[in-house]
């Protein structure tokens, strides 16, 4: 029998603000425990909730990036459940009017383009953290309660587990080139639920859905899907039924592992939140935001291409996050070459990355600099050889023009110079001489390397060539 | 000494003049208060040291004479959170909470110099119409003590009515400050929803919640409105509309204002006296030269469901963070964390409250929202239609407040059901979020009798107009009960 | 539907566990008669013809309120902990919760 896969995704985004969603405390983390927490936070008697005005902007941002539907009367409600990181044991969140909804993005399968839709999008406080202890006690620290968060629900169009990844990558990117987070799942700035059902080939019903937890990656979103869809093909071919259930990836192994069996669902009691005003969003306002959007990375990827000249592949890398994109922005914007603004940072700078493990705004390399070393490769001043020590300097924050000259780095390029060297070059080596006229072309690379040795690497190659054939062809 | 002989006018001239200080006038209530207590048992918490600390800055400050308010004492109910000072909610759970910050209105009594006395005795988390709901104890009517004095707000409305203090802050979310007026004859109005800030109110039904006056006069009542009222940035319910001065256009007069009396309020279940009483006061507004039309509120009966099915939904949600976790008060010798749930909320609230929670949880769950929450939201709609219709040609409207003068204690408590129905004339200003007041209208063997006045949204200015204008052209507001008589 | 069936022990029962509250046989009774009498009165609402009639869930004037992006780290973190039953290192200790799949969001 064959079947077709549905797979459901529920995506967490946290918003970064500089005060959580309904009280000023700051949004930050690594504080002691309770460090950003006042008395809205605790739940405490008689507090209430204030609305902020930077989660609501942002909200719209990320909706516009979906190209989501803003519902322009919305509200909050409550979602009632106790639980120890869930201090007025209820959650504000919007159930009944989301602030946004029915929308798309793209996504690029073995260079298949399929848009997946999204059925809602909704801005919510996020709980506080619970830590457990092997000595019979669990730990409540409330800092993360009340950080505003985007959930994205995806509707049920992703139908394989490498559809699923891509969406994430997509959705991931799209979003953090808003700027309204960092997207980060290993920092729990992204959070992924997964659902997964599958039904006979052609049956309009849907299969029973598990749930999938423990995801911490987009590979193991992957890798958990996938065996999942083998566990319940296996289960159906063997005349078994899927339960509704939930299940755990377990990393080490690849396999999920059955948590718990849903009984019925949960009663939540939702409610409009009465201590908040509805939310009326004017279309001025959604076109003031619309307007100060970033450049999504789709059109960057075209302009890099029309515009600029690139690969459409190097476009597509250089554009998958907003950071590599924004520095490549303004590297070609401070004067280097489009190309060689590409090639040195997909090579040498993703490698550095790569080598140091870092982000590319947590280094000390700035696109003024990097444009400046592009500039002088460009001119002759420096050989590409240099510039392998000139890109190092980059890394430690070195201004590249006045550290080239500091450290004497310049290219020889002058004739005038190189030629007395030459000439004298290849008055001592007779023996290169003669092999050169007897057509062994190595030993003008002997040569080269002389002058190269005797200048410290800093001739220019290009200009000692020319000079080394005319003399030995004067010879 | 006792408060049945002055008003706010008096007493300020006395300070401002230095006949009296605000130590000396802190103290006296304080005696006062306390010698009553053993009867009435108004008060929770009495806030002796710092309120004679409160009142010496003050005096060494010196009285504003711009500032009727400075130096006076005023009692608050127990559940408007005051910053270091002890505030239960009459509830076990809460019984050693210590706020460690003012509600907005506690903050605005405290800039303008009002000294915070002590904290009143209410029906637990303000859930009853007798204060008898209270974990801690039950208060006494001053006019009669085998009565309640009317809840939830009962400690606030029987020290004011005993002259213990000029004047006292409680709150309504079904009429809870008018229903104790009318038992103890004081003046208590419900402000608009949104003119007062809730921030710091322990929420009940947060749609309905709102914070009020009770003093002994109207004008009295006006002024301490004005200290209260304004928008709040912590309330984002709260209204940005302007506030007026209340007590300005208190001049006696109704004179070509159309006043509507609801066919529905003078019905079934009413006390002959009470009916009596509000014909008498229809009586005198026409004498003043205003009109009175009998109208109708259709939705009127259908009140009691609507508003407990809503007031109880909003407070099994607010009422959820009552869990033993971060404050308040937590089992002993506890399991595991169900436990901690379970038995802190089961041992630490008291039957009517977990009543109410029932009932809300039930109206919410899953199968249930939309034929109870959703619907008694739909009747919500109706019933401000309702009023909306009256006041397009009627200024305001005048109904008992209650249906019977005071009860017993123990009478009703035993059926929920017919302590539900006590409400019934004043939920629908809650349901509609207007203004009302209570004020004295006579008598029923012995026992106060309330006139409720109602107003449009934001037209306090109406209902204090009217009051007056009410109050001067009778004399029930100077009769004083027998307990204050040592005077 | 739900309107017409009155409210039996274990309904109530299973609302009681929803809100995090238990009551002994005398109590389960006494409740059971009190709720099934209230809900009957509750249940008067159906009379009332609510077609195309919107809920009011509130009823303040105001509209789209909110408050600028600005943090305030109000440093009540010691007076927060002074007031919870039982902390430790800074943190509110509750005994072991066993499933962490409960949380929700």
């Amino acid at each position: 029998m064959n079947f077709q896969t549905t797979i459901g995704l529920e995506v967490h985004v946290e918003l970064k603000t500089n005060s959580k969603i309904f009280s000023p405390s700051p949004v930050e983390f690594g504080d002691d425990p309770n460090a950003n927490t006042n008395v809205i936070d605790w739940g405490y008697p008689g507090v209430l909730p204030t609305t902020n005005k930077g989660v609501v902007e942002s909200g719209i941002k990320a909706a516009l990036a979906l190209h989501a539907e803003i519902e322009k009367h919305n509200h909050f409600d409550r979602k009632n459940y106790f639980y120890p990181d869930n201090p007025k044991a209820y959650q504000i969140t919007q159930a009944d009017k989301p602030i946004a909804h029915d929308g798309w993005i793209e996504i690029e399968v073995d260079g298949e383009k399929k848009k997946i839709g999204i059925a809602e999008m909704h801005i919510e406080e996020d709980a506080g953290k619970n830590t457990h202890n092997p000595n019979g006690y669990s730990f409540v620290d409330l800092n993360r309660q009340g950080t505003p968060l985007i959930e994205i629900v995806s509707k049920p169009d992703i139908a394989s587990p490498d559809e699923a990844y891509a969406y994430l990558e997509a959705l991931r990117q799209r979003i953090q080139f808003t700027g309204v987070s960092d997207v980060k799942m290993e920092e729990g700035s992204m959070r992924v639920d997964v659902n997964i059902s599958i039904r006979p080939y052609g049956s309009d019903k849907f299969g029973t859905k598990t749930e999938l937890k423990n995801l911490n990656s987009f590979n193991f979103v992957r890798k958990g899907l996938a065996f999942e869809e083998k566990r319940q093909q296996q289960v159906l071919m063997s005349g078994g039924t899927i339960q509704q259930e939930t299940r755990r990836f377990d990393e080490a192994t690849g396999q999920t592992i059955l948590m718990r069996v849903k009984e019925g669902s949960d009663d939540y009691r939702y409610f409009p939140e009465p201590d908040l005003p509805a939310l009326a969003i004017s279309d001025d306002w959604i076109h003031s935001i619309e307007e100060a959007m970033p450049e999504m990375p789709g059109k960057r990827r075209a302009r890099y291409v029309n515009e600029l000249g690139l690969k459409d592949y190097d476009a597509m890398v250089l554009t998958q996050t907003k950071e590599m994109s924004d520095f490549f922005n303004e590297t070609v914007a401070n004067g280097a070459d489009a190309k060689m603004a590409a090639n040195y940072l997909m090579g040498d700078v993703n490698a550095y990355l790569n080598d140091q493990q870092v982000d590319l705004q947590d280094t000390k390399l700035t696109p003024a600099n990097l444009a400046a070393m592009i500039k002088m490769i460009s001119d002759g001043t420096i050989s590409t050889k240099i510039a392998k020590k000139v890109f190092k300097a980059l890394t430690k924050g070195e201004e590249p023009v006045a550290w080239v000259k500091s450290k004497g780095l310049v290219q020889l390029s002058d004739p005038a110079q190189l030629q007395p060297m030459i000439k004298k070059i290849v008055d001592d080596n007779q023996q290169s001489v003669d092999d050169f006229k007897n057509g062994k072309d190595r030993a003008v690379g002997y040569l080269v390397g002389q002058v190269m040795k005797q200048t410290h690497g800093q001739a220019n190659p290009k200009v000692v060539n020319e000079l080394l054939m005319k003399e030995l062809n004067n010879r | 000494m006792n408060y049945f002989d002055t008003d706010l006018t008096t007493l300020h001239e006395k300070l401002v003049n230095k006949e009296l200080t605000a130590e000396q006038l802190t103290r006296e209530t304080l005696a006062k208060i306390k010698a009553d207590n053993e009867a009435i048992n108004a008060y929770i918490t009495i806030d002796d040291d710092a309120a004679i600390e409160a009142a010496k800055a003050i005096d060494a400050k010196g009285i504003n004479p711009d500032n009727l308010w400075a130096g006076i004492p005023v009692a608050v109910k127990d559940n408007i959170v005051t910053k270091g000072l002890r505030t239960t909610a009459a509830s076990k759970i809460l019984e050693n909470f210590n706020p460690i910050y003012d509600a907005t209105v506690i903050e605005k009594l405290r800039a303008n110099d009002v000294i915070v006395i002590g904290k009143t005795n209410l029906d637990e988390f303000a859930m009853g119409g007798s204060t008898e709901t209270s974990y801690f104890k039950t208060t006494h009517n001053p006019w009669n003590l085998t009565k309640v004095p009317g809840g939830s707000s009962g400690g606030s409305a029987a020290t004011v009515s005993a002259g213990g203090v000029l004047a006292a802050l409680g709150t309504d979310t079904g009429g809870s400050i008018r229903q104790p007026a009318s038992f103890t004859g004081v003046v208590g109005v419900k402000p608009t929803y949104g003119r007062v800030s809730r921030w710091g109110i322990i929420a009940f039904g947060s749609s309905l919640d709102q914070v009020g006056p009770f003093t002994r006069t109207v004008k009295d009542n006006a002024a301490l409105l004005n200290l209260i009222a304004g928008h709040d940035e912590h309330d984002m319910t709260s209204s940005d509309k302007e506030v007026p001065d209340f007590t300005a256009g208190l001049d006696g007069s109704v004179k070509g204002m159309r006043v509507a009396l609801p066919k529905e309020y003078l019905g079934e279940g009413v006390d002959e006296n009470v009916k009596k009483a509000v014909l008498d006061a229809a009586n005198t507004f026409k004498e003043l030269g205003a009109t009175v039309d009998e109208v109708s509120l259709p939705h009127s009966k259908y009140g009691i469901a609507a508003y407990y099915i809503i007031s109880s939904s909003e407070a099994s949600s607010n009422l959820q963070r009552f869990d033993g976790i971060r404050y308040g008060f937590r089992a002993k010798d506890v399991k595991n964390l169900e436990d901690v749930y379970v038995r802190s909320r089961s041992e630490g609230f008291g039957d009517e409250v977990k009543r109410r929670i029932m009932l809300g949880t039930y109206s919410l769950s899953a199968g249930f929202y939309d034929a109870y929450f959703r619907k008694a939201a739909e009747v919500r709609t109706m019933m401000i239609n309702d009023f909306k219709k009256v006041f397009e040609d009627h200024d305001f409207i005048i109904g008992p407040t209650a249906p019977t003068p005071a009860f017993g204690i123990g009478e009703d408590s035993s059926d929920p059901k017919k302590m539900y129905m006590n409400d019934v004339l004043t939920v629908p200003v809650n349901m509609a979020g207007l203004p009302g007041m209570s004020l004295p209208a006579g008598f029923s063997n012995g026992l106060p009798v309330g006139l409720q006045i109602i107003a449009k949204p934001f037209d306090e200015q109406t209902l204090y107009k009217a009051g007056y204008a009410f109050e001067q052209a009778t004399d029930f507001h100077s009769k004083t009960p027998e307990i204050g008589g040592d005077k | 539907m739900a309107n017409e069936e009155k409210i039996d022990k274990a309904q109530v029962e299973h609302v009681a566990s929803l809100a995090k509250l238990e009551f002994d046989d005398a109590d389960l009774g006494k409740f059971t008669t009190q709720l099934g009498d209230i809900m009957e009165l509750f249940n008067t609402l159906s009379e009332v013809d609510t077609t195309d009639v919107e809920p009011t869930f509130s009823v303040t004037d105001q509209f789209n309120t909110m408050r600028e992006d600005v943090a305030v780290n109000s440093h009540e973190k010691e007076a927060l902990l002074k007031n919870a039953p039982d902390t430790q290192d800074g943190f509110i200790r509750v005994p072991a919760i066993i499933d962490e799949s409960e949380g929700a969001n």
